[in-house]
């Protein structure tokens, strides 16, 4: 099966609209509610990003964070993460499906399997946090030949000389960090973003999506006028927080944000 | 003295050394890390820094510190002489000073007005409250949880020096999370804020700046066993948490090839029960907190939750990555003492020596003092007595089962 992120991003184009990347943590609150919650996003968004948790994510903030720590404590292993995508996969086949988490998971498992497993489950790309473009040299390759994108990070902090290297190695597309933080923190100036994506797109002709703060459909309104994506997390997770002892309250929840971003978005 | 200012056995451009290290970070903290990088290489090539660190070093520290040949332990031990190195008489009782003493200029160097830090037995932290206040710079500390609980006299020192400790909450509460917290809240602060890392491990430039503050320990620790006991150790011991102490006093000695170098983790409760802080020893290579280096995690990449040791300041799933380099090219021998091994040495040199030593330098004593029984009465065991023990007086009051006896009757 092909690679599905370029197709998303010419599918998107053609309807003259941002995508909608949609983030939920795999395994949280349960493997089984989760799955229900992923792919139930997955019915609205264009790129669904499953969150591998990890036990020490430090560039998160305290919703994704949470997340992680119910996903571990209700058992989580990578092999969930992989049998959701393929839940996914199999539910929308057109739609992009990217993992993100940090590099000591898949350094752990190998790259080689993690790889492999990752594209026989349907993913199309992987973002890891923290392997920025310097060590990019541990997995990059493999993850080419197995046909994975490598999403790499921009941020207010990356100098053009970082944002040159990064794309020369991205693929998929750019995500691109509103804010020097941590996820769900509250979202950078739009203008300031729209300067920098305008000097990324001097490097590179990838789409690029902005996220790491996007918490209302206003700010995804204002954003997808100049990004060819947006991307939703802690927004989306904190549904889940906030409905905790109720799924289909969660479900509900989670439906009717994602539905009021997809609305934000339309033109 | 004279220090010798060369920079041996330099990582890479990127920070490795060998397979580990690098710089493993989110790309919101490259150039901040670069910053310091440039920084760091930009200062230590100037003399002018040097004379101020150096000054503050030997009149605001007390260094150089002696190199106390324990007669009285040597006897009670019965082999090799055992000399130990005195970074417990450092302000402040340890040998973390060496390090925010030169970070604390870096970070005014670079303008910034506020430094943050993480700190597990509390010792990096009131080192760092204590430079800052110095240089009168804003101050937060981040400290675990449970290890407040531990080390409530070192909470209460930082909190006197000005600084904010600030409890970390999340995972385990204890250093590798309070670690986490100080990332990012550097994140987003790193414009007027810099962050002290407190051990030899992080993203690159850490690892090698850390060690460099801290090659004044085992420089001085060769000159003076020179002088003293006119030849050099054969064999330098010193405990590891991240690494700090240990790439302080054996670095030096790397291309003294005579000299055996010996890293001693915390054995916890022993090395077979999971409940130790023995990355080296039982862990694997893996990547955390900036850098790839040996880590107790699962075969899910998970760090442990299961790290374990009395001593707050070696409780610590990851190690720098210079000694996990070292490790594997044969330069480095690993040693482990327990809890209960540690607190025996503790007891030893306090009555032997009447040296109160800190817990984690305990671990050292424990194994150097093995080591060194099996050893001739010429030779000679250095020891890295990294740190005083004031600030385990409860923990060890209550595994001693003290009570001072001043109850009502």
């Amino acid at each position: 099966m092909s690679n599905q992120l370029s197709h998303v991003f010419a599918r998107c184009t053609k309807e003259n609209r941002a995508a909608l990347v949609g983030y939920l943590t795999a395994g949280d609150p349960s493997i089984a509610t989760s799955e229900q919650l992923i792919c139930a996003l997955a019915e609205q968004v264009d790129i669904i990003e499953i969150g591998m948790p990890f036990s020490d994510p430090a560039a998160d903030g305290p919703v994704i964070q949470a997340a992680s720590e119910r996903a571990l404590q209700a058992g989580t292993k990578i092999k969930d993460v992989f049998l959701i995508a393929q839940k996914v996969r199999q539910l929308k086949p057109e739609i992009g499906i990217v993992l993100m988490g940090y590099a000591n998971v898949p350094y752990t498992m190998g790259f080689e399997v993690f790889a492999k497993q990752a594209r026989d489950s349907g993913v199309d790309g992987v973002l890891l946090v923290d392997i920025p473009a310097e060590e990019s040299g541990i997995c990059a390759k493999i993850f080419q030949t197995h046909g994975l994108s490598q999403i790499m990070l921009l941020a207010p902090t990356s100098t053009e000389q970082r944002i040159a290297l990064a794309a020369s190695i991205a693929q998929g597309f750019i995500y691109y960090v509103s804010l020097a933080g941590i996820t769900g923190a509250e979202m950078g100036e739009v203008k300031g973003i729209q300067d920098k994506l305008s000097l990324i797109r001097q490097y590179t002709k990838l789409p690029i999506c902005v996220g790491f703060g996007v918490k209302t459909p206003a700010q995804a309104e204002s954003i997808a006028t100049f990004a060819d994506g947006v991307v939703v997390g802690s927004h989306f997770v904190s549904q889940i927080t906030s409905n905790i002892d109720d799924d289909d309250a969660m479900l509900c929840a989670l439906t009717s944000s994602a539905s009021a971003m997809v609305q934000a978005m339309k033109w | 003295m004279d220090y010798d200012l060369e920079i041996k056995h330099a990582p890479d451009e990127g920070g490795h050394f060998g397979k580990y290290g690098g710089r493993f970070a989110a790309e919101t903290l490259m150039q901040p890390l670069k910053e310091i990088e440039d920084a760091f290489f930009e200062a230590w090539a100037d003399p002018a820094f040097h004379v101020e660190r150096l000054d503050l070093l030997k009149n605001y520290v007390g260094r150089m510190t002696p190199l106390y040949h324990a007669k009285q332990l040597t006897h009670a031990v019965g082999g090799a002489q055992i000399y130990l190195k005195r970074e417990d008489l450092n302000h402040t009782g340890a040998h973390k000073v060496n390090n925010t003493i030169g970070q604390a200029l870096l970070a005014r160097r670079m303008g910034k007005k506020k430094v943050i830090a993480e700190t597990g037995a509390g010792q990096h932290g009131v080192a760092t409250a204590t430079v800052a206040a110095m240089f009168n710079m804003q101050c937060d500390i981040y400290m675990g949880k449970e290890d407040i609980r531990r080390q409530a006299p070192n909470v209460f020192r930082m909190k006197l020096l000005g600084a904010n400790v600030i409890a970390v909450d999340s995972g385990t509460g204890t250093l590798k999370d309070a670690v986490n917290e100080a990332l990012r809240v550097w994140v987003a602060s790193c414009e007027d804020t810099y962050y002290i890392f407190g051990t030899a491990a992080g993203p690159h430039p850490f690892p090698l700046m850390v060690r460099q503050f801290h090659t004044v320990i085992g420089q001085e620790a060769r000159k003076q066993c020179l002088e003293q006991a006119g030849r050099l150790p054969d064999v330098a011991v010193a405990c590891v948490g991240g690494g700090s102490n240990a790439m302080g006093l054996l670095h030096p000695l790397w291309d003294d090839e005579s000299v055996k170098l010996v890293a001693v983790e915390a054995g916890g409760h022993g090395l077979e029960t999971g409940e130790h802080a023995a990355s080296l020893a039982k862990g694997q290579p893996g990547i955390i907190h900036g850098s790839l280096s040996y880590v107790l995690d699962d075969e899910e990449g998970q760090i442990s939750a299961d790290a374990h040791s009395i001593s707050a300041g070696l409780d610590y799933p990851g190690v720098g990555p210079e000694l996990a380099h070292m490790m594997d090219v044969g330069r480095l021998d690993l040693d482990s003492a327990t809890d209960d091994e540690a607190l025996e040495a503790f007891e030893m040199l306090t009555k032997a020596e009447g040296i109160i030593p800190a817990l984690e330098s305990s671990h050292a004593l424990a194994a150097g003092i093995r080591i060194a029984s099996s050893m001739k009465p010429e030779e000679i065991v250095l020891i890295n007595l990294s740190g005083r023990g004031d600030k385990d007086l409860n923990t060890v009051m209550d595994k001693f089962g003290f009570d001072v006896g001043a109850k009502d009757e």
